[in-house]
């Protein structure tokens, strides 16, 4: 599997974080070794296996439908960047 | 005082030949001169120990005491602590006083135990060596020109160092075993979903854990029973009746199946390594224990099926670190999208990058059932060896790490190298299942070897049987590293 410039480029605006075209290409050098280690999985046969996403053959716990918070948005907002009127204020978007 | 362990501390606080200020004073005097020698803890706030010390006398007074009652008790800085700086070794963090105690801090307060500070880590948690830290790297006590290990470092080396009787750690891959093993401490990853994982800074919640760190098993043992837990706040968190963890310790280890697999004992291990396990194995047998060969085909996909599932949880959970609601926002931007993309590209260091990037990738169009997918079925194939293993074998043994403690900066540009520090630690992790570490010797240049001991699920109070035993009959875990003496 050839990783290439595009692909990392495609990766980190799908990531949202910003690359130069350096970083780039340091970024790619590392996941070029880190896919050699990952491309060890491709020769196996998986066939007739179920994915495992956990340990216990558990299903999500349901409750009841209350309201069971309290209202703290004060506190919660306290450490934010910046904020008016109880909204988070973000820089506008620009098509 | 210092060399105390949190039982012995606990005896004497319950005895009242000392106050928990006067044990958190002793403490934290000794973290303001050694600290900046080993780098352990990110924030020491002495005026909220010295409170919360003073709150725990006060509950002794009234004859509320508990165990942990007034035990100084180091938090990696990756547990949200209402009121205190909680960074997790990142820039992204760097002004986050958490407005919230994670599920753990609150069990941690309720008995009265004393936050003695937050610990240096690897950022957000990805590392096995404690050098990604935006706050620079944490040295080993042992020898400072080498790693502690990681992620949970911090909280290692502050046990090692006697900075602290005990810590809270959390391991995703190895993370608290491999650095107590690094420093020649105990620590336990219990079995998913025993501890909550409220307000621990996630990383890969399909893996992530938080566990207890001290020199001894006994130790463990009462910080697990503090820290376990059903907590409705996690949705993965077991609902499971409560435990005792301190009822088997005394518990005769004669006739203990202890299963070896041939793969950890394979080409790859240290000389020195190999050696200090074999001889923690001859011990067993002493204790009455039977040892059986056993294999693990699966193990070797281990690490690579890891580096998928692993990074792709990561990039899901660390992309709420956006600048909006919490943590950095970039000074310069043009417009939302720009504010992200700088925000983190500012805020995260290159490992975390990385690892976002290969997670972003792997679950991207396209890919997602070539890697994600695929390695979602070999984790129930490596989870399946385990389940087969335990037929033949009460717990397994084998060294936690392939190495000692390797040199600052020794693997740090090469991800691939450092990786495979967690070679025989993050197959427990995708299984689910109880792992912990225990100090076994020391290779020839006086660096600590750890004894990795996994069980089956929920047999904690099994293994810390098997390790306390061990301890009662070897002095491993009451070694000190030289130069932790204050002038």
């Amino acid at each position: 599997m050839a990783l290439g410039l595009d692909d990392v480029k495609r990766v980190a605006q799908l990531a949202r974080i910003e690359i130069s075209d350096a970083g780039a290409e340091l970024v790619l050098r590392d996941l070029v070794r880190i896919f050699g280690l990952i491309e060890q999985m491709q020769a196996v046969d998986v066939s007739g296996i179920e994915p495992m996403a956990h340990g216990q053959d558990i299903v999500l716990r349901l409750r009841e439908d209350v309201v069971t918070e309290s209202d703290q948005h004060a506190l919660f907002q306290s450490v934010a960047p910046q904020v008016e009127a109880g909204l988070y204020l973000v820089p506008k978007v620009i098509e | 005082m210092h060399n105390a362990t949190v039982n012995s501390l606990s005896a004497a606080l319950a005895a009242k030949t000392l106050s928990s200020v006067e044990a958190t004073r002793h403490f934290l005097s000794r973290i303001k001169v050694l600290n900046e020698k080993y780098r352990c803890f990110i924030t020491v706030d002495e005026e909220q120990s010295l409170a919360q010390a003073r709150a725990a006398d006060r509950l002794r007074a009234a004859g509320r005491a508990q165990p942990l009652t007034g035990v100084p008790i180091a938090q990696k800085d990756i547990f949200c602590a209402k009121g205190w700086l909680t960074t997790c070794g990142s820039k992204m963090l760097s002004d986050f006083v958490s407005p919230y105690d994670a599920h753990v801090v609150e069990r941690l307060n309720a008995v009265g135990a004393v936050n003695i500070g937050k610990t240096n880590m690897d950022e957000f948690a990805m590392g096995s060596s404690s050098e990604t830290s935006f706050y620079g790297p944490v040295k080993n006590p042992w020898n400072t020109a080498a790693v502690p290990g990681g992620s949970s470092g911090g909280s290692a080396a502050a046990v090692a160092a006697r900075l602290t009787p005990g810590a809270i750690g959390t391991d995703t891959g190895g993370s608290i075993r491999q650095p107590a093993a690094l420093t020649g401490i105990a620590g336990l990853k219990p079995s998913y979903g025993v501890v909550s994982r409220y307000g621990m800074i996630a990383f890969a919640s399909s893996l992530d854990q938080g566990g207890p760190m001290a020199r001894t098993a006994d130790d463990l043992a009462l910080l697990l029973n503090v820290m376990a837990g059903h907590d409705a706040r996690d949705s993965t968190s077991l609902d499971r009746p409560a435990e005792d963890y301190t009822r088997e310790l005394t518990r005769s280890l004669a006739g203990l199946r202890i299963g070896l697999p041939r793969e950890f004992f394979a080409a790859g291990v240290a000389p020195d390594v190999a050696k200090a396990v074999e001889e923690a194995v001859r011990q067993f047998r002493q204790l009455g224990c039977e040892t059986v060969e056993i294999t693990l085909p699966n193990m070797g996909l281990s690490v690579p099926v890891y580096y998928v599932l692993a990074p792709a949880e990561a990039s899901s959970n660390l992309a709420r670190f956006d600048g909006v609601r919490y943590g950095h926002r970039a000074s310069g931007y043009a417009d939302l999208a720009d504010m992200y993309r700088k925000t983190r590209a500012e805020g995260f260091g290159e490992e975390v990058k990385r690892r976002i990037l290969i997670g972003t990738y792997v679950l991207s169009h396209g890919y997602y059932d070539a890697y994600y997918l695929r390695a979602q079925k070999l984790r129930r194939r490596i989870a399946g060896d385990f389940v087969e293993a335990f037929r033949k074998c009460d717990v397994i043994m084998g060294p936690t790490s392939p190495t000692t403690a390797f040199r600052i900066g020794e693997r740090a540009g090469d991800p691939v190298q450092m990786y495979l520090s967690d070679i025989y630690t993050i197959a427990v992790n995708l299984a689910g299942l109880p792992g912990m570490s225990i100090p076994c010797g020391f290779d020839g240049g006086g660096l600590p070897v750890g004894l990795q001991i996994i069980g089956n699920y929920f047999q904690e109070a099994r293994m810390l049987n098997v390790a306390h035993q061990y301890q009662l009959a070897t002095d491993w875990h009451d070694r000190a590293p030289p130069g932790i003496e204050l002038q």
